[in-house]
């Protein structure tokens, strides 16, 4: 053993006891840390880039790197930064008694609140073990006497347009021939079927928005502002953005609704349905600040139901008071969560004159909520997509209005089974993020993020290269796009187009009888 | 340019608006106007707008610049969302006044309804100002953020109180002022603070009281008279405290 290892195991103890004297003063219960952190001596170059990488001073040099257990949230950043790979972050094995209604994760908030009195926080999507209705989804494929297309060599058509179409168009014969006499609403034209789902200046960084505004533009689709207002460096891609209008107004001025390609209004979000949003003050740097237009350090709030709204009607006067912002030339979305009404609901924002509607499921992702709303409040996106697009297409006005689906969207898979559904495109959030570099450490809220992400921290932003993070964005989306067009060849359709809302070819595996009603869904195994 | 909107439909009203700023028109006189919707509706500039009638909801909502005077009622949401320009309402108006309110002054003679200077912030130079010669509803600034809402209490009948239930409920920037007297559990006391408006806070509000005044031919003196009552956030992050670490 070197000596240098040997002093720093000695002052490993030292400072072990410190922070034990913190520990029980703080709690008289036994709470075991999520993860340990494992350094191989021998190996270690002692380079200290762990202890700088970290975001949450979970690392401290006392000669050696000397981890704190509990503050270590299991991001990686220090092992994929270690040039000597002697980092392991594993799970922490020191199991509590097993007990399978007291979970040990219950067990942990449970004596954290007991410890504070507060509500539990949380970041990123649904981590409880819910059914996940995608797979148990499967989509057709021909066989002989419905040849398949083989997208090597034939066009295929991802295209892709949101917003309102007429109920019927009417020709006039011109000089030329017929032309459309028909007036058609502002539509959003998008290469791919997928956009990127609404993230905030604020819950993310610049580079983060910025990497995604770049990437939404280059691939032909359509990034959103969130409710954070637009900052002055995207500006050169708002043609390219829905800028979002919600209850706390933030940075919302006649400019910035004409700036955007469309206007979003955001009721609700999947991770949180029915609670508003909150940006603690302390991620309210002075740059969120003036694209929030609101006083640095001071908290965002937006309240959960925009005071202004509490019918149908109300929506529709704000939807028309955005409308005549804007002179009728930007698409108006909004934005909600799914919850069990949903069909009524959206069939209400359609009436009220929404040209998209966007459709968040309960495992949509978050910058901050509290861990008791994201894990239990709203339903599947799958679910609420196929009863939304029956609903509408019941009551004749599916043609009124696109739907965007997200919430849960892990791979081109997940995007075709959304568009049978009913889906005219999807929405990727938390995908975007981990395409950026982030592992699901779920701590977006304490603005830490130690791959520049979900921080304000200029020291940790400047991490993220914007363009580089466009790169693998347009990457994660081309590949996407490649797969989509292999699918729908598969299933001997050409165009995006002729798979949306096709639940013929779809078959459920393992769903029960009545899911698979609700969903008008046919069991594997029954024939066309 | 004077428009008559007797039986004209809002839609055609503001495209008339907007078009004729477009070409430059700043002055419009808007007469038999009866409800309809989203006049000044995100119209920035120098422009005037005088309206004889009763427009309809969010008159000047998303507004960056013009002046309106009403002569005669306005509905709800009025100033909503506006950034900058001044509102005068010679009537009533109603209820969700100044919601998100960034800029701007509005004054409204008579009575608001509930929901006055919901979520009304500040920023920079930007410093919303509202001010209502009568009586306020319920929720009055409730999730104020920021800028000045004063409510004077005039032309009340006997034992009418000046403000409704949950006032400043989620206040957290900004500041009320209230003329006359009002019971403590009308005004949610976890978030906000009430006490007599001092003598240099006085003087701060006399220049938007004699805007106002000046605004209906009002004298100033009198209403200065008060008492005042200052309601303030006793936080800046109400909620800072709720959550577990």
């Amino acid at each position: 053993m070197s000596r240098t290892t040997a002093e720093s195991r000695d002052s490993k103890v030292e400072s072990g006891r410190a922070r034990h004297a913190q520990r029980t003063a703080r709690a008289p219960v036994y709470r075991p840390s999520d993860f340990l952190w494992r350094r191989d001596a021998d190996r270690c170059a002692l380079c200290k880039r762990c202890v700088q990488q970290c975001g949450f001073d979970a690392l401290t040099w006392e000669n050696a790197p000397v981890p704190d257990p509990e503050k270590c949230v299991g991001c990686h950043r220090c092992e994929a930064f270690c040039p000597q790979r002697a980092i392991t972050i594993e799970p922490n094995p020191q199991y509590l008694r097993p007990h399978p209604l007291w979970t040990e994760s219950h067990r942990k908030n449970l004596w954290v609140q007991a410890e504070t009195g507060g509500v539990l926080l949380t970041g990123m999507g649904n981590d409880l073990p819910y059914p996940i209705i995608w797979d148990h989804l499967l989509l057709d494929a021909c066989q002989v006497t419905n040849p398949s297309i083989d997208p090597l060599r034939e066009p295929m058509e991802l295209r892709t347009y949101l917003g309102s179409r007429p109920d019927q168009i009417e020709l006039a014969v011109g000089a030329e021939g017929p032309e459309l006499a028909t007036e058609l609403p502002p539509n959003l034209e998008l290469a791919v079927p997928v956009v990127f789902a609404a993230m905030s200046y604020g819950s993310i960084s610049l580079n983060a928005q910025k990497a995604i505004a770049m990437a939404a533009t280059e691939l032909g689709t359509y990034w959103n502002t969130g409710e954070g207002g637009l900052h002055e460096d995207l500006r050169p891609y708002a043609h390219r953005a829905f800028v979002q209008c919600a209850s706390g107004r933030f940075g919302v001025t006649a400019d910035y609704l004409n700036s955007g390609a469309a206007i979003e209004i955001k009721i609700g979000q999947g991770a949180k349905p029915g609670i508003g949003g909150h940006l603690p003050g302390e991620k309210v740097s002075a740059e969120v600040s003036e694209t929030r237009m609101i006083p640095i350090g001071s908290d965002a709030l937006s309240p959960a139901p925009q005071h202004d709204i509490y019918s149908i009607e109300d929506l529709r006067q704000l939807i028309y008071a955005l409308k005549e912002a804007t002179n009728y030339e930007k698409p108006v979305s909004v934005k909600i969560a799914a919850v069990h009404n949903v069909g009524a609901i959206a069939s209400g924002i359609v009436r009220a004159g929404a040209d998209i509607v966007y459709l968040d499921g309960f495992r949509g992702g978050t910058g901050a909520a509290p861990t008791v709303i994201r894990d239990h409040l709203g339903i599947p996106i799958e679910i609420a997509l196929a009863v939304v697009d029956q609903q509408l297409r019941e009551e004749g006005i599916r043609n009124q209005a696109s739907l965007i689906a997200a919430g849960g969207i892990r791979s081109s898979a997940d995007a075709a089974k959304a568009i049978a559904l009913g889906a005219d495109a999807v929405a990727l959030g938390t995908g975007a993020l981990l395409a950026l570099g982030c592992t699901l450490c779920q701590k977006c809220y304490t603005g830490r993020c130690s791959w520049g992400i979900t921080s304000q921290d200029p020291a940790l932003t400047r991490r993220l290269d914007p363009y580089l993070g466009s790169r693998r964005l347009i990457n994660l989306v081309s590949a996407w796009a490649a797969e989509l067009e292999e699918i729908l060849g598969a299933m001997g359709v050409n165009a995006v187009e002729s798979l949306r809302g096709s639940r013929e070819r779809l078959r459920a595996v393992g769903l029960d009888r009545t899911t698979m009603d609700i969903m008008g869904v046919k069991p594997a195994g029954v024939g066309a | 340019m004077r428009i008559d909107a007797r039986d004209m439909h809002y839609r055609e009203l503001n495209e008339r608006i907007r078009e004729a700023v477009a070409s430059g028109e700043t002055s419009f006189e808007l007469v038999n106007v009866n409800g309809q919707r989203y006049i000044g509706d995100g119209l920035r500039g120098e422009i005037e707008i005088a309206i004889a009638g009763v427009p309809g909801n969010d008159l000047g909502a998303f507004m960056d610049g013009p002046t309106i005077r009403v002569r005669g009622n306005a509905q709800d949401g009025v100033a909503n969302t506006m950034n900058a320009g001044r509102i005068i309402v010679e009537g009533h108006a109603g209820d969700v006044l100044g919601y998100g309110m960034r800029g701007g002054e509005l004054f409204v003679r008579g009575r608001v309804g509930y929901r006055v200077g919901i979520h009304m912030k500040a920023y920079r130079d930007k410093r919303p100002v509202i001010v209502a010669g009568g009586t306020a509803g319920d929720f009055l600034s409730e999730y104020m953020a920021g800028g000045l809402l004063i409510v004077l209490g005039l032309d009340r009948r006997p034992g009418e109180p000046v403000v409704g239930e949950w006032c400043a409920t989620g206040m957290h920037g900004g500041e009320l002022y209230l003329r006359g007297e009002v019971e403590p559990w009308r005004v949610a006391s976890q978030f906000a603070g009430v006490r007599l408006a001092e003598e240099a806070e006085l003087g701060a509000i006399r220049p938007h009281v004699e805007a106002f005044c000046a605004a209906f031919g009002l004298g100033s003196e009198e209403i200065m008279g008060g008492p005042f009552l200052r309601i303030a956030p006793t936080s800046h992050r109400p909620y800072g405290a709720k959550y577990a670490a």
